[in-house]
């Protein structure tokens, strides 16, 4: 029995990635663009934990995974907060609305 | 072996499916709950590949905190219930093909390269086989048993790395007898002893962990400012 | 036999097992198999005694409303009364309202269930009696535990009626806020101890009641923020806003009848015992007797038929301890009036936090006060470094045994590598 190499974790990866970015460009509502930025986080942490694992990179992958959970839970705090005040001022969450710095 | 492998493809089934539901469903909080199911399945992932600590974060943070974040935000900021704001059709085919190309591309090349330059390491490490992996100790996440590791390196000592293990063969004899931390019995031979060649330790995380911490502290002020209880607009 | 007996964990009594009538596999299939037949368990342990301990609250809360509770099913006093209940709420219909929305509505009890049950992985019964000895186990059942939100959320959100959307919001804005303190206080002990792993912390208080972390000046009170942090966790009362009867119908209950119905009120019990559970290996020194009888008996025995039955008599009273927790929050929910909104979230936000934070402070400080000043690190019971001169190798044939040791060691000469 073959034991899993690196390539499926990378494979997954790579899925997670494109569909964090194909939410990140299509979706209108403010939170649906956050769920994409996690996802895509949560690609490259994939990455790091795989190359943690299966190269001599050993345990800075493991750390550099941790500081990126963490930065991503303070970067969805935020990012929550100015979708609240977006609700705030325009009655909506729909990112399309938000134009009136457009010239 | 086998049940690992079984698992594996279990989640890592779940993980692609939660993802793309992400991407094509149109209701916020079905969004919500399949990155879910997807940030979940990744944690047995991390599991699987060894990082304990990094998994049940992972799990604590994520999906226990900040998607209980998120899913609060969608119900503040809904108008009413089930909303949904759809994308036009059109936009949902065009962006639909790119992330076809775009995914074939990108995992084409994450899986054309050799990671391993054909010695099939990456191959072994895998089985647990690999003596050197073991003997050298950069593979400390054959138990699964990473907590110790990651708290030495946030306080600046890396277990794996200076701590004779992962070190090059030829310096691995030339160790130091004094122990680490004093009055620690230097009991275990290789792994409570320093190399001799202190030019050769590692920084370690110190830094980076106490500036992230202040970074937390920032940004929960932050948050807190700009989410306050403020007038809202009228209509 | 020796080994299957003094197998340190399930998984390594599998495979002994399995190698003895001639089936050798290896050991993450064992391990599976191990986590299967834990799950097995603890499913079993809950079809009953979640009967026992509801029939229990029956009881308690009519004694304490002067009444007789349940007296016809069983006998005298009404054993039978939870079966009775099961097999209505079974056979009552499953209704889906027509505004919820219906997969989620569906999904939901299941993920409250899955995250109350996943949560006794790293649990461990007895010395070793562990379905996964996993080095994180305190950190990963609380984040598995952190999970049943989720559920509580999505069921709430789904269900299409305000009250339940109300119950979900308060549910999700309380245990937000609750985690914190619990998780702070849950250090407490984590880092007296010097490590993740429950066995290891509970190996670290046995041998007499005057080990125990309770009799730790920090953790005594960290013991009781902890336990009402746990409370709250559980959605009990007075702390159960989510379902506030009087205020919200039944909160994100209201649209549900029947076994999904059902299914959440098992995974309360199963999260009330596993709350205890931790609290028990945490501060109540866990399958410790208190006389230092059972770890005589266990140093005598290190491995063989001894140390199984020791383990099985620790097992019980680990069960008795947390079982007499769990008593404790029936207790406490038929005595106290709930609390309001605002008030909840004061006690956490400007007590527990505060209180919690002093707590974990305090515990951190404390041994280098104490070494400064007396130069030994504790007042009561022995040094946790004296503790561990004297092996405890009660099951310590197996490598999960050395490896405990060299762990227990490192602890012991004051690095707090897990404690970070």
């Amino acid at each position: 029995m073959q034991a899993i190499g690196p390539s499926p974790f990378l494979f997954i990866g790579a899925v997670l990635f494109v569909c964090g970015v194909i939410c990140m460009t299509t979706k209108r509502n403010g939170i649906g663009i956050l769920m994409g930025v996690e996802l895509v986080l949560n690609a490259a942490n994939l990455n790091f934990i795989t190359f943690s694992r299966f190269t001599p990179l050993g345990l800075d992958g493991q750390v550099f995974s941790l500081f990126v959970i963490v930065l991503a839970a303070a970067e969805a705090a935020v990012a929550l907060a100015i979708a609240l005040n977006f609700y705030n001022n325009h009655l909506t969450i729909d990112v399309d609305r938000g134009d009136e710095l457009h010239g | 072996m086998t049940a690992q492998i079984i698992l594996f493809w279990l989640f890592a089934f779940l993980t692609c499916a939660g993802a793309i539901l992400v991407a094509v469903s149109q209701n916020v909080v079905r969004m919500a709950f399949s990155l879910v199911l997807t940030l979940g399945s990744t944690a047995v992932l991390f599991l699987l590949l060894g990082a304990d600590f990094v998994g049940a974060t992972q799990l604590l943070v994520y999906v226990g905190g900040t998607l209980v974040l998120l899913v609060f935000g969608v119900m503040l900021t809904a108008t009413g219930p089930f909303t949904r704001i759809k994308s036009s059709p059109a936009d949902a085919i065009l962006s639909g093909l790119i992330g076809v190309v775009f995914l074939f591309i990108v995992a084409s090349t994450v899986t054309a390269v050799d990671w391993d330059g054909g010695n099939g390491v990456a191959q072994k490490i895998a089985m647990g086989t690999h003596a050197k992996a073991v003997e050298g100790g950069f593979n400390p996440t054959q138990q699964g048993n990473t907590t110790r590791p990651l708290g030495l390196s946030f306080l600046s000592l890396r277990a794996d790395r200076d701590l004779k293990l992962g070190l090059p063969k030829e310096l691995s004899g030339e160790i130091n007898t004094a122990p680490v931390v004093p009055g620690m019995a230097a009991a275990t031979p290789g792994t409570t002893l320093l190399p001799k060649t202190s030019a050769l330790l590692s920084t370690g995380y110190l830094l980076p962990f106490e500036i992230v911490s202040v970074h937390l502290l920032v940004v929960l002020v932050g948050a807190a400012y700009l989410a306050r209880t403020k007038r809202r607009a009228t209509t | 036999m020796d080994t299957l007996f003094a197998a340190n964990s399930l998984a390594e009594f599998f495979q002994a097992l399995l190698a003895l009538v001639g089936v050798p596999v290896s050991a993450s299939t064992a391990y599976v198999i191990a986590v299967v037949t834990h799950v097995a368990l603890v499913v079993g342990w809950f079809g009953l005694p979640a009967g026992l301990f509801i029939w229990a609250e029956r009881k308690i809360s009519a004694r304490i409303q002067d009444r007789l509770g349940p007296t016809r099913v069983g006998g005298k006093f009404g054993w039978l009364q939870s079966l009775a209940d099961g097999a209505k709420l079974i056979q009552k219909e499953d209704l889906v309202p027509k505004d919820a929305d219906g997969l989620m509505f569906r999904m939901a009890p299941y993920i409250v269930v899955v995250a109350s049950l996943a949560a006794y992985l790293a649990l461990p019964f007895s010395d070793g009696w562990t379905a996964v000895a996993l080095d994180t186990g305190v950190f990963l059942t609380l984040a598995v535990l952190s999970l049943e939100v989720l559920g509580v959320i999505l069921a709430g959100y789904s269900s299409g009626s305000k009250w339940a959307l109300f119950g979900a919001i308060r549910e999700s804005a309380q245990m937000v806020s609750y985690e914190i303190p619990m998780a702070l206080c849950a250090l407490c002990p984590i880092v007296t101890a010097g490590t993740l792993n429950l066995n290891e912390v509970a190996l670290l208080q046995s041998g007499g009641v005057w080990n125990w972390n309770i009799l730790h000046p920090f953790n005594f009170f960290a013991f009781f923020v902890y336990f009402t942090c746990a409370t709250a966790s559980c959605k009990r009362a007075p702390f159960d806003l989510a379902e506030a009867e009087s205020e919200l119908v039944a909160g994100f209950l209201t649209e549900y009848s029947g076994f999904r119905w059902s299914l959440f009120f098992l995974a309360e019990y199963a999260s009330m015992f596993l709350v205890s559970g931790l609290a028990t290996v945490l501060f109540l020194g866990g399958w410790d007797d208190g006389l230092g009888i059972l770890a005589g008996f266990k140093a005598a025995a290190p491995s063989g038929v001894g140390s199984f039955l020791a383990n099985a008599i620790g097992m019980l009273f680990f069960l008795v301890k947390a079982s007499v927790l769990v008593c404790v929050q029936i207790w406490v929910r038929w005595t106290l009036p709930r609390l309001r909104i605002d008030q909840v979230m004061t006690t956490c936000l400007k007590y527990l936090i505060p209180i919690s934070c002093f707590l974990f402070a305090g515990t951190v400080a404390y041994p280098l006060v104490l070494v400064t000043m007396s130069g030994k690190t504790s007042i009561i019971g022995q040094p946790a470094g004296e503790r561990l001169v004297q092996p405890k190798k009660a099951a310590g044939v197996s490598s999960a045994g050395a490896t405990t040791e060299s762990h227990l060691r490192i602890t012991a000469s004051g690095t707090e590598g897990g404690g970070r």
